[in-house]
């Protein structure tokens, strides 16, 4: 069987995760690679979240959320923009891979975008073959 | 008969600097108490004490152990199980015990790269000499071991069952007195349970003043004169406490010293440094993303301070480079 990578989508309820929705109920085609958690706003998306996704055997994790500016909360989206970059920082001083992790802003009316954006992700994922971080820290048990 | 009623204690060092062992002195007169109400059957750094005495006990016969350093190669664990088997209560005492401490940081890269640089390329190292540990070594048709070495560090209870969990680095002197004390009267609280810690963060129990926290510069204790009365991080100077365990006394940040991180995470929270860079993250003032980078790129080693302390108990443990 081929590899089929396995990636984490963390969506905010009030624009990313309509724009998924509106991608299905448009009858838009993007890869079934993506496991969708809703959360209420890309600030709730604790980095703790992403490093244990990776950890328990994700190859990748998407962070989607409102475009600046426009957060139901007015400012949520700014608390996970600051976040992320400094998060990029530390998953490099791991070794994690640059595509492994992405974050990028999707609004309730683009549905294809959406679509384009997990299409993207998947085949970059795809290229860069599977995490080996769960295996790693399992092996670590094993093997001194 | 009185010889009996002793409890039966021993104190043992892993991957650590020692100064564990002297946190147990600091108590001052207090460690004579413990001569009196104990007796310390090993404890390397202060009293003679081989392994075959430990080897030789009955399982269970210690009363306690305190066990401070990480595991980084197979001595460590090996003596790790020995009084395991031979500690009714085996704690892991202080930030390396507990989350593999400062040792753990070599997670961040290999074995390979260690001896390298310790045997080969150290400039310090005599020309020529380039002798490097083997675990097993053939001298005149006999064989002779050292303990090997791990590829990676490790935290105690990656290795044993630990009962109780004391953080520090080293932990505060009170806390030691605190810790033994609840040994000898019996009053010690669930197993698993962190001791010798409070359950708030250190910024609950630090008295700078804390108002917005905005910043668009990180600056470096020895960079800037600061406030002794402001909070810390709202100067730009990094500080762990908002990510840290309270119990230590805000000893780091009453020095004028943002806090470490050694006491460890907050009860609940699985991840020091994630958390740890919530907060941070959450002080830069910009909506401006490459401003943000910019902000960002201020911060030299960034996952060595978030994981001073932790990076073996951490979600991602280690290196995951290729």
């Amino acid at each position: 069987m081929s590899y089929e990578p396995k990636i984490v989508g963390f969506l905010c309820n009030w624009c990313s995760y309509t724009g998924a929705d509106l991608a299905g109920t448009s009858r838009i085609q993007y890869p079934a690679n993506i496991r969708i958690i809703r959360v209420m706003c890309s600030a709730r998306i604790d980095p703790t979240f992403v490093v244990d996704a990776l950890a328990q055997g994700a190859d990748g994790v998407l962070i989607c959320g409102c475009h600046p500016g426009d957060c139901h909360y007015s400012e949520g989206n700014y608390k996970a923009m600051r976040r992320f970059p400094l998060l990029k920082k530390l998953l490099k001083s791991y070794g994690v891979e640059d595509e492994r992790v992405r974050q990028t802003w999707v609004s309730a009316s683009e549905g294809q975008r959406f679509a384009d954006v997990v299409t993207d992700m998947t085949e970059r994922v795809r290229a860069l073959g599977p995490s080996r971080i769960h295996a790693t820290l399992l092996t670590d048990r094993l093997e001194r | 008969m009185t010889e009996k009623k002793k409890l039966q204690i021993a104190l043992y060092w892993g991957a650590a600097c020692g100064g564990c062992d002297v946190a147990v002195l600091d108590t001052n007169e207090f460690i004579l108490d413990v001569a009196a109400l104990a007796d310390i059957r090993l404890w390397p750094i202060a009293v003679d004490g081989k392994y075959q005495d430990v080897e030789a006990m009955a399982d269970g016969e210690l009363d306690l152990t305190l066990f401070n350093g990480a595991v980084r190669n197979s001595e460590n664990e090996h003596i790790a199980k020995l009084l395991r088997r031979k500690s009714k209560t085996l704690v892991a005492f202080g930030s390396c015990a507990y989350m593999g401490g400062i040792p753990g940081l070599a997670n961040l890269t290999t074995r390979e790269e260690i001896f390298t640089t310790a045997y080969l390329n150290n400039p310090s190292i005599e020309p020529g000499n380039r002798t490097v540990p083997y675990h097993e070594t053939q001298v005149d048709g006999m064989t002779l071991d050292i303990p090997s070495f791990y590829k990676r560090v490790y935290k105690l209870a990656d290795v044993v069952d630990v009962d109780y969990f004391v953080p520090g680095c080293p932990p505060a002197p009170d806390q030691v007195k605190n810790v033994i004390l609840a040994v000898v009267k019996g009053e010690l609280p669930p197993r698993k349970s962190v001791v010798g810690a409070s359950d708030r963060a250190v910024c609950d129990d630090c008295k700078r003043t804390k108002e917005e926290k905005k910043t668009k510069h990180f600056y470096r204790p020895f960079e800037i004169i600061q406030d002794p009365e402001r909070c810390l991080m709202e100067q730009g100077i990094l500080c762990m406490g908002a990510a840290t365990r309270s119990g230590c006394g805000v000893r780091c940040p009453n020095s004028n010293q943002g806090c470490r991180g050694c006491y460890g995470p907050l009860p609940e929270v699985t991840d020091q440094g994630t958390k740890f860079l919530s907060a941070l993250a959450s002080t830069i003032d910009s909506k401006d993303p490459s401003e943000i980078e910019e902000i960002i790129s201020q911060l030299p080693d960034f996952v060595g301070y978030a994981y001073r302390f932790g990076m073996p108990a951490s979600k991602l443990q280690r290196s995951h480079r290729s």
